[in-house]
């Protein structure tokens, strides 16, 4: 490549100075829409972080804390108190079922992805009716087919529990955007590698392990993300189906309702923490599969 | 193992995917082993539909496919014993150099040390030793090229075919990949099936060209004889470098036509293999463009040559000749190749009137 990125760059932001001059004139710097924009942008962030800010500060409370500003002390007392404390609930237990939750509903998610997103790739009879009743479960509101999945496990007299009938529940929320991810994902995937591959002797397996879920590792990835955070979230679909055992949005719901300690805004801290892990690996491993493709010799 | 035979015999193929259009439509052809044979034809004529039949990744609705004697249809690329290199190489973007020459053994399941011993001399035949640990996306098209080859090669298929393996890269390299292509079939000794849209390259690298129209052949033979004998107007005039003239017959003199047209008068075209003809029939006649002559009206006496008044309406100066274009007959361009050399002798302008001549026996009859 005998591309010079400054020289483009610089090009460009002449290209945008000349520009801005011509739109608004004589002001020397920048446009007074500039200050506007910028003013929306911050107000927009601080109402969307503002919030959970307060929460995460006033979680590192001491043992005075309470609810509300003024902060009082420094300490980890009520993340202790969260995880020891009986009278705060079964956060623990409600942890651990959350996350082994949100772990099977990712590998459901990122299996049947995976295997729609093939399946879509040629016209079948009825593929647009699949296709609509999948949206259709996206946009129907949670709480009424939490309700619905509920009734029904009711009148068929199912006891519904957080890994049967809450599973199920919130596969309806993840499916569909999985499968809408692995849509654009396999918009990029060029089927004349599978060709290639048959061509070079690869049983369906082998194709599919060497060399169709390597290719589409990142966009695998991004679906099990969504899948983990969605489910690991999920609130409405699981409130009615969710059985006897919490998960955690669960608890904290149910903390907010009869816990008035700082406790609840160490939970909200560790929730947060643990998504944020979650993503930024999911994150990583996507940009590291495909600057390892992008530049570097593939170590092996 | 019987010795690899790469000749194949396609009998009565055709191809539809409705039912109704057929794709290709009634293919019968004998391609003979460690023929390099390309398949020629405008887009959607059906000769990528027959190559991807050939390697098995479709089936014909009829017919069948002989590969060394031995019917395939049915079978598995790998029980073809063939290779294709697609379009667009098609590279693994997740393996590197190595890997990707390496695949076919891999998933024979032969051992890891193996395949990269058989992997690394592959690797050095096409000349990419220093880049066998780079990523696809690392390589320049021509080398992709070459990798995309080697993957094909490595298993020693008796047929390698080719679809379009040059339309990714830029002019320059194209020839010059044209010729890697040549040399290494000439190294592997096997069949080679190119699928182009592009006449020169088609001519330029193939034992055996198959002009295709509509998912049909139109004319099968040596490059030369495919240019210089097109069968009919369509060959000619996809082939390039002939002008295709039409005219009606006014008499038939012993081996010889006399035709004539508003522009033409008394054309004497010799028959060739042509003899279910009568006076009165509408014929089209090729006379190469580089036979054709121009003088002026002027100038001297015809005896022996054809010859057709016109008149200069483009004048393109191609380095080693003049490409002039003179006024249609009837429907159909009429373009003169002049050498060089001999036009600036005496320059011609444009508007100028000339009189464009060829000897007699240079125009043939087309079907």
């Amino acid at each position: 490549m005998t591309d010079h990125p400054l020289d483009s760059a610089e090009a460009t932001a002449m290209a945008v100075r000349r520009r801005g001059r011509a739109l608004a004139p004589s002001t020397g710097g920048r446009p007074w829409t500039f200050y506007v924009l910028a003013t929306l942008f911050v107000l927009y962030v601080i109402a969307l972080y503002g919030p959970m800010i307060c929460i995460y500060i006033l979680s590192f409370q001491d043992v005075r804390g309470g609810l509300v500003f003024p902060m009082r002390g420094t300490s980890l007392h009520w993340f202790i108190d969260l995880f020891t404390q009986v009278r705060t609930g079964d956060v623990k237990g409600a942890f651990s079922r959350s996350i082994r939750l949100a772990v099977v509903v990712t590998v459901i998610t990122v299996v049947i992805s995976f295997m729609s997103g093939l399946a879509f790739r040629r016209r079948f009879a009825g593929d647009s009716v699949v296709f609509y009743l999948m949206i259709g479960s996206l946009v129907a509101p949670g709480l009424v087919l939490g309700i619905g999945v509920g009734l029904i496990c009711n009148v068929l007299g199912i006891e519904t529990s957080w890994y049967t009938t809450a599973l199920g529940a919130q596969l309806s929320w993840t499916l569909p955007f999985g499968v809408l991810v692995m849509f654009a994902v396999m918009s990029r995937f060029d089927s004349a590698w599978e060709e290639a591959a048959i061509d070079l002797g690869a049983s369906a397996w082998q194709t599919t392990v060497l060399v169709i879920v390597p290719i589409l590792a990142p966009g695998l990835v991004a679906v099990a993300l969504f899948g983990f955070t969605l489910s690991y979230d999920e609130f409405t679909r699981t409130l009615l189906t969710a059985g006897s055992l919490n998960t955690l949005p669960l608890e904290i719901w149910s903390m907010t309702l009869n816990v008035t300690s700082p406790s609840l805004y160490a939970l909200g801290t560790v929730t947060t923490l643990i998504s944020f892990v979650i993503i930024g690996i999911c994150l990583g491993t996507i940009a590291r599969i495909q600057k390892r493709r992008a530049r570097g010799p593939a170590a092996h | 193992m019987p010795v690899a035979n790469g000749s194949i015999e396609l009998a009565g193929i055709v191809k539809s995917y409705d039912g109704v259009t057929q794709v290709v439509d009634g293919i019968n052809l004998k391609i003979p082993d460690g023929a390099y044979c390309c398949f020629l034809g405008p887009s959607g004529c059906g000769k990528t539909t027959i190559l991807r039949m050939i390697a098995g990744h479709e089936d014909p609705t009829h017919g069948e496919i002989l590969i060394g004697g031995e019917q395939v249809v049915g079978l598995a690329p790998v029980e073809r014993r063939t290779a294709m290199m697609f379009q667009s190489y098609a590279l693994f973007p997740h393996l590197n150099v190595r890997d990707n020459i390496a695949f076919a053994l891999r998933v024979r399941g032969i051992s890891a040390v193996d395949r990269r011993k058989a992997a690394d001399a592959m690797i050095e035949k096409v000349r990419l030793a220093e880049l066998a640990d780079r990523l696809p996306a690392q390589l320049s098209g021509g080398q992709q090229q070459r990798v995309a080859l080697a993957r094909a090669a490595i298993t020693g298929p008796r047929v390698l075919l080719l679809d379009e393996p040059l339309s990714a890269l830029d002019e320059q390299l194209r020839v010059q990949m044209r010729q890697e292509l040549r040399r290494m079939q000439r190294d592997l000794g096997i069949t080679f099936i190119h699928v182009t849209h592009t006449q020169l390259e088609a001519i330029a690298i193939a034992d055996l060209v198959v002009v295709m129209d509509k998912g049909k052949i139109k004319q099968a033979g040596p490059a030369r004889d495919v240019y210089d004998q097109p069968r009919d107007r369509y060959v000619a005039q996809f082939l390039g470098g002939q002008n295709v003239l039409s005219g009606r017959i006014e008499r038939i003199e012993g081996d010889s036509v006399v035709i004539a047209a508003q522009e033409m008068r008394d054309v004497i075209v010799p028959l060739g293999a042509r003899r279910t003809v009568s006076a009165g029939d509408r014929v089209d006649f090729a006379v190469r463009r580089d036979d054709v002559g121009l003088t002026r009206p002027e100038s001297g006496d015809g005896s022996g040559r054809a010859r057709v008044p016109s008149r200069v309406r483009a004048i393109e100066y191609q380095g080693n000749f003049v490409k002039v274009i003179l006024d249609n007959v009837g429907s159909d361009e009429l373009i003169a190749y002049v050498p060089d050399r001999i036009f600036y002798c005496d320059p011609f302008s444009v508007g100028d009137v000339v009189l464009a001549g060829w000897e007699r026996d240079k125009a043939r009859m087309l079907a």
